[in-house]
């Protein structure tokens, strides 16, 4: 008798993921055949935190759900708090947030590439990417004062204006980074070697999409059609001219090429901002907040982010629920991995742009349950260990 | 003479272990120019990122001690030197100095880059006062 599987586990500090998470792969031979993960090493409640602060204190804590999607969290709050009070945002303000969310897709997008590339042994691109990546946070800190973090978003509109001389340097700046980007595509589809890597690896069909609920790239990567941009219009998306960049084929390729695509479509949608910004004011006053519930959902960089805040009159949220984008992608990368070889985990893995400081909202029964996962990995591997001394004895 | 040579080496190229215990990711550590390590064992410092929650608490303790002496501790980022607006969590253990000794903090939400580097700067400089 034979030892079924190997398990290997990675993280939670692992040197190639640059946050904490952990995943068990049982192997046999080289290839994947399950795997387990673990989250909530980053888990901060945020939720319980958020009851009790008010409004405009929120702001600042959901900012801080995540450093990479530092816009979208606020943005999307700030929505179900108009909601909730009823006010309509200023037309500039909305375009400013409509400007303001595509400079971060582009700034994620880059990140993503560099990454994507340092795990397929390409620094060459990472560098390329994050110098790219470098001139997104230049007009990030001359337009708000921070790299990361912009707290642009305020509840009834936006805190910063966007003066003339920001403009001419977003536009600029756009120039370049869709010379670079151009750049990235030709490297990328000229490249045997990229192409081997990316290509057929971590298939996740349509229909798998489709079962596991994914957002964002990782679903129009899978041929769905969906971006809450086009679906359901927020800031001044109505308004603005873009297409939905959809590959077929659901590969580590297919993620790639649809995430540069929609960089060049986040070029498109600023340069359209920027020459339509209407004048006026950037914020409205919220003068009361009745009690009621809202519901606000926004396209962040890896798809659909959910905020639900509930509101019992008073200055401070009674509820707040936050679904960020990770949350669903990620038991994607079960059907994902399985049959696919150890060194390509890695791939597969980033090729879902994961982001555990979204996910890791768990509620306390999350983290029973997770106790009890440990429970059955421990018998799992005391299983594993008796079969393989049961296995020495009989040999 | 022996001592000397430990001591500039140690100064010359310091090798970095990254601990991201329940951080947002804000504190963009990945860029300086000194060596990012794949395991703990091989580092000299470690750079603590976020709150440390109540999962991630033991693991840090476990990485602190995986590092081989002298080892250094940096503290980056508001979450990890005082844990910032997450300070009444629930989860929360942290900041890190209680979880593990700390040598040099870096304040900021997110600290620049700039600030980073003098941060791993400055715990450098104490390695002229740790005995061979």
């Amino acid at each position: 008798m034979k030892r079924e599987c190997t398990i290997i586990p990675m993280g939670p500090f692992h040197p190639a993921l640059a946050e904490p998470e952990f995943f068990k792969l049982s192997v046999k031979g080289e290839k994947i055949i399950d795997v387990e993960i673990r989250i909530g090493y980053n888990h901060r409640g945020i939720e319980k935190l958020a009851e009790g602060l008010t409004y405009n204190q929120c702001i600042f804590l959901v900012e801080r759900v995540c450093g990479i999607c530092s816009n979208i969290h606020p943005l999307c709050f700030a929505q179900a708090v108009e909601e909730i009070a009823g006010v309509e945002v200023p037309d500039r303000a909305k375009y400013i947030r409509t400007v303001i969310a595509e400079l971060e897709r582009i700034h994620s997008h880059f990140l993503w590439l560099g990454l994507a590339g340092h795990i397929i042994g390409f620094d060459t691109l990472l560098m390329w990417a994050w110098k790219a990546r470098e001139l997104v946070l230049d007009i990030f800190e001359t337009v708000t004062g921070n790299r990361q973090s912009y707290a642009m978003n305020a509840i009834g509109g936006v805190r910063r204006d966007l003066k003339k001389e920001h403009i001419s340097k977003i536009l600029k700046t756009m120039d370049e980074a869709e010379r670079a980007t151009k750049r990235f595509i030709k490297a990328i589809s000229g490249d045997p070697v990229t192409l081997s890597r990316l290509k057929g690896v971590g298939v996740l069909s349509n229909e798998d999409a489709k079962k596991y609920c994914v957002v964002g790239p990782v679903a129009r990567a899978s041929g769905l059609k969906i971006d809450i941009r086009k679906d359901y219009p927020y800031a001044a998306y109505d308004e603005m001219d873009f297409d939905i960049p959809v590959r077929r084929d659901g590969d580590a390729l297919a993620k790639t090429e649809v995430r540069l695509e929609e960089l060049l479509q986040s070029i498109r949608i600023i340069r359209q901002a920027v020459d339509a910004l209407p004048n006026g004011d950037i914020k409205c006053e919220v003068k009361e907040m009745p009690e009621g519930e809202g519901l606000s959902r926004g396209e962040a960089p890896r798809g659909e982010d959910l905020h639900y805040v509930v509101s019992n009159g008073s200055n401070m949220p009674e509820r707040v629920k936050i679904r960020a984008p990770t949350f669903m992608n990620l038991p994607s990368i079960k059907p994902q991995l399985i049959g696919n070889t150890i060194a390509d985990a890695l791939i597969i893995i980033g090729a879902i742009d994961p982001c555990f400081c979204c996910t890791d909202r768990l509620t306390v029964v999350d983290v029973k349950e997770n106790r009890e996962k440990i429970m059955s990995s421990d018998e799992l591997l005391q299983r594993s260990r008796k079969k393989s001394s049961a296995d020495h004895r009989g040999s | 003479m022996f001592e000397k040579l430990v001591k500039w080496s140690r100064k010359k190229s310091p090798w970095i272990f990254h601990v991201s215990a329940g951080s947002c990711n804000n504190c963009d550590i990945e860029r300086f120019g000194i060596l990012l390590k794949g395991s703990p064992r091989h580092a000299d410092i470690l750079v603590v990122t976020g709150i440390v929650n109540r999962q991630a608490a033991p693991r840090v303790r476990r990485v602190y001690e995986q590092t081989p002496d002298p080892k250094l501790v940096v503290a980056l980022g508001n979450c990890a030197v005082s844990g910032g607006i997450f300070k009444n969590g629930y989860n929360m253990v942290g900041p890190v100095d209680k979880v593990i000794p700390v040598d040099v903090y870096v304040m900021g939400c997110p600290p620049r880059p700039q600030a980073i580097i003098d941060g791993i700067v400055e715990a450098i400089k104490k390695y002229e006062v740790i005995k061979v």
